[in-house]
Parts: C-alpha cells; sequence; structure tokens
C-alpha cells in the first residue's frame, strides 16, 4: 500500500482548520510490519481511518492518494470502498470494550463480514467463524460463538476483534493502538497473536502504538509522526541506533534503558500543540531544544538521508 | 431468558396486590358512602343501617376487602349507583375496547412519524427538516392535548369537513369493511390528539439515541467491517437505539391512559375516559374503583410488557 501527500483536515465550527493529518506518505510492503508512533495527538489514528475513509464530518480528505495493488481508494465510490474495507484492509481498534455491538452475538459479528465479502452462506460462516474463533485462542469457539461480547474480558473481546478483522485474509491489518486499554499482562499476548496471525496469513501490518518496546520487538519500519506530519522514516535498528529529528531523540530518552543507569528518565517538555494553530515554522520549534532561528521561519521538508532513512529538520540540510 | 421473564411475571402477582388495596383504601378513605346521593330525607336512617349492614358495609374493612376483590376477580364489580343499577362489568365492556382501540392508533401515529423523522434527524443533524422536526417537537410537547383537539375539531372537521368530529360510527347502516373503515375514520382525530405529545417526546429521543448510538465504537467498527449503510442503520443502529426507547414505551401506556380521559371527552368518544370522568362527577364508586383498578392493570402490564421486551432486545439483562 502507497499513500502519497495524504492530507485529512477537520473544518471547525469558528472557521479555523485543524489540519490534524498534513502531506503524510506511507508505504507498507506486503508482508512488512511498519510501526507508525508518535504523541496523543500527532495524527495517528486520523491516518489510519483516512485510509478506511471513515473519517467522519466535520473532517474531510483534502488531498492524497492511497494505492492499494495499483488502485486508488479515494477513487473509488462509496460502495466499491465497502468491498474492500474488512477484505482487503482490514482494521482493529484500541477499545475492545466497546467496539463490538452489544446485542449481536460473537458469532454473528464474525458471520456477517464472511457472508457480505465472502459470499458464504450460514452454515459455511458459522463453521468458518468456529475455526476462526479457535485460530484466535478460543477454546471453546463452538461456545463462544453464540455467546455475547458481554460475556468476554477485554482481552478476550479483543481477540474476537483480531478474528473479525483476519476473517477474510485481509493484505494490510491496521491497527491502532490495539493493547492500550488491556492489561500489561494480556498485551503481550495480544500483540504475540497478531503477529502470528501476520506470519501465518501473510499479511502486511500496520501498527500504530505509543510502546516502544512493542516496535523494538516487532517491527521492520518505523515511521514518527508529529504534528500530524512524519517527521522520521527507518529502519528499526537504524531509528533506535541513530534517529536524527530531535523529537525522535525525545522520545528514546523517555524510554528506560537496561544499559544506562540513570536518574530520571527524559521528557519532552510541553504538549503537541493543536492541530489548528501549528506554529508557523517547524511544527516542533515550540519544543525543540535545537530550534535555531530558521526553524522559527518555515516548516523544513522531509528529506532523504539515504534510500531508508528520511527525516524532516533543518539540522540534517545541506546550507 | 424464561427464567427471567418467569420471574418478572411473579413479581406482577404482588403488585397487583398492592394495587388493589390502594384502589380499595382509597374508596374506604373517600368521604361518604354509596347511600350519600341517594338521600333521601323522608327514608329513615334506619333504613340504611339496614341495607348497610345488609350489604355487609359494616363487616371489618379486610373482610369487605375480600368480597370486593374475590368478585371483581370473577369480573364482578357490583352495580352501578348512577346508571340505572347497571353493572358496572356491563358498562366497561361495552367502552373497554373503543378505549384499547384509540390507545392503538395513537401508538401506530406515534410511532410511525416519531421513529422515521427521528432517524431521519439524527442522520442529517441541522438539517432544514430536522429544524422543522425540532420546532414541531416543540409545538407538540407545548399545546396541551384539549386545545389541539379543538383546534383540529375546528379546522379539519368543521371548516373542511375532511373528518367526524365525535363519536366512533356514523350510523348503524353500516357493516363489514366499511364500518371498518368507517371506525377508523372517526378514530383518526381523537387517535392524533391523543398520540401528539408521545410523537413530539419520541421524536426527540429517537433523535438523540440514533445520535449516540451513530458515534459509537461499534458502528465504527461495522463500517470498518465493510457493513452496507443500509445494514449499518437497520441491523446495527436500531436495535441499540431502540433499546431505551422501548423502556419508555412500557410508561406510555399509562401516559396514554391519563391522555384518554381528556381526549375522549373532548370527542365526545364513548370509551373508559369519559365513563371515568362521568362516575367520579356523580361519585359512582363501584365504576371509579374499577376503572382505577384496569388501568393500573395496564399500566402494569405495559412496564411488563416493556421489562419482557427488554430483555428479547437486550442480551445483557437475561443474565443479570
Ligand atoms: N473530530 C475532530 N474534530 C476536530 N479535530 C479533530 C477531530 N478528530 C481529531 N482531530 C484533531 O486531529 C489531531 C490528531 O488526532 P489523532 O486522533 O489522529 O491523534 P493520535 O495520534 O491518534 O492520538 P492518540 O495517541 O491519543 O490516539 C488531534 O490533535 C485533533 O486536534
Ligand atoms: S527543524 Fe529546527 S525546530 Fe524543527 S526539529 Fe529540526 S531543529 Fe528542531
Ligand atoms: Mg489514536
Amino acid at each position: 500500500m502507497d499513500v502519497k501527500d495524504l492530507k485529512t483536515y477537520f473544518y471547525l465550527d469558528d472557521q479555523k482548520v485543524a489540519r490534524a493529518v498534513d502531506d503524510v506518505d506511507l508505504t507498507v510492503n506486503a508482508g512488512e510490519t511498519v510501526a507508525l508512533v508518535g504523541e496523543s495527538g500527532s495524527g495517528k489514528s486520523i491516518t489510519s481511518l483516512s485510509i478506511m475513509q471513515l473519517i467522519n464530518k466535520p473532517g474531510k480528505i483534502v488531498d492524497g492518494t492511497i494505492s492499494l495493488l495499483g488502485q486508488n481508494l479515494l477513487n473509488l465510490s462509496d460502495k466499491q470502498m465497502t468491498k474492500v474495507r474488512g477484505n482487503d484492509v482490514a482494521m482493529i481498534f484500541q477499545e475492545p470494550m466497546t467496539a463490538l455491538n452489544p446485542v449481536y452475538t460473537i458469532g454473528n459479528q464474525i458471520s456477517e463480514v464472511l457472508r457480505k465479502h465472502k459470499k458464504m452462506n450460514k452454515k459455511q460462516a458459522r463453521r468458518r467463524a468456529i475455526e476462526l474463533l479457535k485460530m484466535v485462542g478460543f477454546p471453546r469457539a463452538e461456545d463462544t460463538f453464540d455467546e455475547y461480547p458481554h460475556q468476554l474480558s477485554g482481552g478476550m473481546r479483543q481477540r474476537a476483534m483480531i478474528a473479525i478483522a483476519i476473517s477474510c485474509e485481509p493484505k494490510l491489518l491496521i491497527a491502532d493502538e490495539p493493547t492500550t486499554a488491556l492489561d500489561v499482562t494480556i498485551q503481550a499476548q495480544i500483540i504475540d497473536l497478531m503477529n502470528e496471525m501476520k506470519e501465518k496469513l501473510d499479511m502486511a501490518l500496520l501498527l500504530i502504538t505509543h510502546d516502544l518496546g512493542v516496535v523494538a520487538e516487532y517491527a521492520d519500519r518505523v515511521l514518527v509522526m508529529y504534528g500530524g506530519q512524519i517527521v522520521e522514516e527507518a529502519p528499526k535498528k537504524r531509528l533506535f541506533k541513530e534517529s536524527k529529528h530531535p523529537y525522535t531523540s525525545g522520545l528514546m530518552e523517555s524510554l528506560p534503558s537496561i544499559y544506562k543507569e540513570e536518574e530520571r528518565l527524559g521528557t519532552i517538555r510541553g504538549t503537541v500543540p493543536p492541530a489548528h494553530s501549528f506554529p508557523k515554522g517547524c511544527r516542533f520549534s515550540s519544543r525543540c531544544p535545537h530550534a535555531m532561528d530558521q526553524c522559527f521561519e518555515s516548516n523544513p521538508d522531509l528529506i532523504q538521508l539515504d534510500h531508508e532513512h528520511s527525516v524532516r529538520c533543518y539540522l540534517y540540510t545541506d546550507e | 431468558m424464561y427464567k427471567y421473564i418467569i420471574r418478572r411475571i411473579l413479581i406482577f402477582i404482588p403488585m397487583l396486590f398492592a394495587l388493589s388495596v390502594v384502589v380499595f383504601a382509597l374508596s374506604k378513605a373517600a368521604p361518604g358512602d354509596p347511600f350519600t346521593t341517594m338521600l333521601d330525607p323522608n327514608i329513615d336512617r334506619s333504613v340504611f343501617e339496614e341495607r348497610k349492614e345488609a350489604l355487609g358495609l359494616n363487616d371489618p374493612i379486610p373482610v369487605q376487602y375480600f368480597r370486593w376483590v374475590s368478585s371483581a376477580v370473577q369480573g364482578d364489580f357490583g352495580e352501578s349507583i348512577v346508571y340505572n343499577q347497571r353493572p358496572v362489568m356491563d358498562l366497561i365492556k361495552v367502552r373497554f375496547w373503543n378505549t384499547i382501540y384509540l390507545g392503538i392508533v395513537a401508538l401506530f401515529f406515534t410511532l410511525i412519524v416519531a421513529i422515521p423523522i427521528g432517524i431521519y434527524s439524527a442522520r442529517n443533524p441541522y438539517s432544514l427538516l430536522d429544524y422543522g422536526a425540532t420546532g414541531f417537537s416543540f409545538l407538540g410537547l407545548a399545546i396541551p392535548n384539549f386545545f389541539f383537539g379543538l383546534l383540529a375539531i375546528y379546522f379539519l372537521s368543521i371548516q373542511f369537513g375532511w373528518f367526524p368530529a365525535q363519536g366512533t360510527v356514523s350510523g348503524t347502516d353500516v357493516s363489514g369493511l366499511e364500518e371498518f373503515i368507517d371506525r377508523i375514520h372517526h378514530m383518526i382525530l381523537p387517535g392524533i390528539t391523543l398520540g401528539l405529545a408521545g410523537t413530539a417526546t419520541y421524536m426527540r429521543y429517537m433523535r438523540s439515541e440514533v445520535l449516540d448510538v451513530l458515534g459509537s465504537d461499534y458502528i465504527r467498527t461495522a463500517k470498518a467491517k465493510g457493513m452496507s449503510d443500509r445494514n449499518v442503520l437497520y441491523k446495527h443502529t436500531l436495535r441499540n437505539a431502540l433499546i431505551p426507547i422501548i423502556t419508555l414505551m412500557g410508561f406510555e401506556f399509562g401516559v396514554l391512559i391519563g391522555g384518554a380521559v381528556i381526549t375522549e371527552q373532548v370527542f365526545n368518544y364513548p370509551g373508559l375516559g369519559t365513563l371515568f370522568l362521568d362516575a367520579i362527577i356523580n361519585r359512582d364508586y363501584p365504576i371509579v374503583m374499577a376503572l382505577a383498578l384496569i388501568f393500573g392493570i395496564f399500566i402494569l402490564v405495559g412496564n411488563l410488557l416493556a421489562d419482557i421486551f427488554y430483555s428479547v432486545v437486550d442480551p445483557r439483562i437475561r443474565y443479570d
């Protein structure tokens, strides 16, 4: 999947425009795990919802292309898009407690996807749904099929969500902070399960997370997002070893390390400015420890350091 | 689920008992006795005392209560004092179905208007029709029942002559389908009048419920699964949005009965409401007691139905 120049703006009541996603380029190759990291409010969720075209008013995808296997999803009609969602691209959300419809059984909610996209009849869908439930770790899958979401724990519901997401063997799975709402002990199991399914079904995975530990373990490539833009992109190893952008470095310093004995963890002072009033120059300039005059004048472009590492910062431009 | 329903029905029995006690106690607490209105100064007081003794009105209260309840259970509410001593049950029977039909027309009107418009408003908030519906709701709630009824009679039946202004049928010479249509024709104005406040209320509820559900995570999930707009609306949204509405419907029974008392009066419609009002004015206690009991039962049954229906649509409460 290739996303180019994606812009998603929210048109707020008072004439302000929140540029929640502004010129994002993002590529996820077949079978690859790409992590998208960044603070709250940096635009990660809006990016992923844009890919699914699930942006609600007052938001709007203003510009860009989203190509999946050579087809620009933004040119599809609403009806054609329903054939892509859940089928070619599937998504898992942060809140398992509320992501399932409380009045239908788990089985019903898995079956309806199979019946829609795979044109299965009721019986086939049931059989397949039970297989899927077994795959994601429900030992009594036949019983679970007829159970309601409120009968399952958060972790179990997230497993059910995974079963729904992988039911049509999508080419791309987007997981938006799939474990943030879960107990720490269960987080690892869920991430492991997603990774296992990814390998088994040969899907690409776009993993949105706050957890750099997860990034370190599972990602192939990492995109760092700030203020609606990608500020750094690199293969995982290089990003951890030689991060370039001051924001990325800030994130790294906020990680506890077993190698260094530190008095206290680093923090980045301040918070992400609201998307309707970014500073005039570099969007990080209000918090950047290295900010120069130039940084307050104009926003740097994303420049390629080499074929696999790019960064958006004046510290790395030639002049 | 069946366990829940059975338990719910069992609770119904003590509530019914409590209701009968309250109705009986109120009638006892009311001043005077059935002879107060028959008072004839030429008759010696001792005659009344004899009659009272014969009717058991001097027996201990619990004995009187059980006598009343045990005949009420058999459908015998005694005799009317005013209407030529006719059995109360006969008077009620004639009017019972009239009121039920009126209630059904009102409820039907409420549902077919409030639900679609509520859904439309939620899907197109701040559209012209949404503003229109909001305005209508405020008017519908602000205008008293009887006033709307009078307006309707003045314009729609007197000025335009579209609907009859009173009664249930035009004459006795119609039958079959013709009679059915005639009866419906008679019920439209009182039905709409009776259903107006409910329509206004449910429109608002429906709008806010649908709006709520449309913004919920599971609707986003349904869309992310590739479900069509139709499926998202009819399968995933409606059932959830209707859950609170259904609970309110149970109470609507009581509201409709209360409204029927006034609406029937305005349209001179021969239902339980008119009977009730007349009986109160005439101190016809046997009728008042019977109707108070029947209205109470309506409300209890309404709540029972709401609870049962609720447990059918919302799986979360079956096991709690
Ligand atoms: N409905 C909306 N109306 C206006 N602005 C919005 C709306 N939704 C999102 N935004 C803006 O978009 C920006 C990005 O939000 P987004 O949810 O993508 O952040 P995120 O990176 O996913 O954060 P988190 O880690 O908390 O999930 C926010 O700063 C917010 O100002
Ligand atoms: S461009 Fe300037 S302000 Fe922005 S990150 Fe680089 S050094 Fe900091
Ligand atoms: Mg988010």
